[in-house]
């Protein structure tokens, strides 16, 4: 059973993971075919300062696995005492 | 230092995956929606990493039922308080992205949408899961009532979600005068990330229900070796 949920995790992954090809050939025409419709934050993107938002949220994630990480590692050494 | 298991590691590489390709991928250009459409990854992915957490929940609720193993019923009520979270998540998610997209000028963050009607009512069956579970004091009654009624719950959330939305006019995608066409709009490369997020996020909230079971086996242990050495005094 668990191997069987390890093996469906993967080529779930792996299947969505591969849809980027796809995207490489649809993306383009789609958007040679409508260039600017919307507005988007371009400008944003130019500046380069999304790039800080990503990073400040990398901080953030970082942060609640790192927290995430010791917290396993606790209840393991709990139920090691509780098991000795 | 020990190694981490190969699922957990799964996780942090998929959420950072999420959080870099969700805001630097290119993404369809849409009216209304603009950048938000982004909000794909973040606010929808809640509502599949809480189905699929409800699912688990009830299927350990089953297993309960089938094997009456006290195990399963941590597993399920674990479960059943993810998912809860998931969906409060969900629904703040929601709120924010509704009001600062499609009701600027009405300015409401409670839109009355018929999914958001139905989700509170999902998630209040679901508070009054803990509020039974809260009632009983026996533990074998207490995990095979609120078994039976987290089967119940889970069949409810079904149409309340998605049925009942798309028969009616609704922001979201698949009800009745909805001209947002996901098959459309969301392009192959959104799905290139939709996918991994969603099971990125459940497999964080399987990771937190996994440690809240480990710490109620341990407790639940530490509670047996001490009734023994009662036994062994007495």
């Amino acid at each position: 059973m668990r191997k069987i949920f390890k093996k469906l995790t993967f080529v779930i992954a792996f299947i969505s993971l591969s849809f980027i090809n796809l995207y490489a050939q649809g993306g383009d025409v789609a958007k040679a075919k409508k260039p600017f419709d919307a507005p988007m934050a371009d400008a944003l993107r130019a500046s380069g300062k999304i790039y800080v938002v990503v990073v400040v949220l990398g901080i953030v994630l970082t942060g609640i696995f790192i927290y995430l990480i010791s917290l396993d590692r606790k209840i393991k050494k709990i139920e090691q005492e509780v098991q000795g | 230092m020990k190694k981490l298991a190969w699922w957990k590691i799964l996780c942090i590489v998929l959420l950072f995956y999420t959080l870099i390709a969700g805001f630097l991928f290119d993404v369809p250009r849409r009216e209304i929606f603009n950048e938000t459409i982004r909000n794909l990854y973040f606010h929808v992915t809640m509502w599949f990493s809480m189905i699929i957490i409800f699912g688990v929940s009830v299927y350990n609720a089953l297993r309960y039922l089938r094997h009456n193993k006290p195990i399963y019923d941590y597993y399920a009520s674990e479960a059943a308080k993810m998912g809860i979270v998931f969906g409060i998540m969900g629904l703040l998610t929601g709120m924010m992205w509704a009001r600062f997209t499609w009701y600027m000028a009405d300015g409401g963050y409670w839109s009355g949408d018929p999914k958001q009607n139905m989700t509170v009512i999902g998630l209040l069956i679901y508070l009054a899961y803990f509020v039974l579970r809260g009632s009983l004091t026996d533990d074998q009654q207490r995990a095979r009532i609120s078994a039976v009624y987290n089967i119940f719950a889970f069949s409810a959330l079904i149409p309340l979600l998605y049925i009942l939305p798309r028969m009616v006019a609704s922001l979201h995608p698949g009800s009745a005068e909805n001209s947002f066409d996901i098959y459309n709009n969301i392009n192959a490369q959104m799905r290139s990330v939709f996918y991994p997020a969603v099971i990125g996020w459940t497999l964080l909230g399987w990771w937190i229900v996994t440690l809240r079971v480990r710490l109620i086996k341990a407790h639940q242990r530490f509670i047996d070796k001490e009734y023994e050495q009662e036994l062994v005094k007495s």
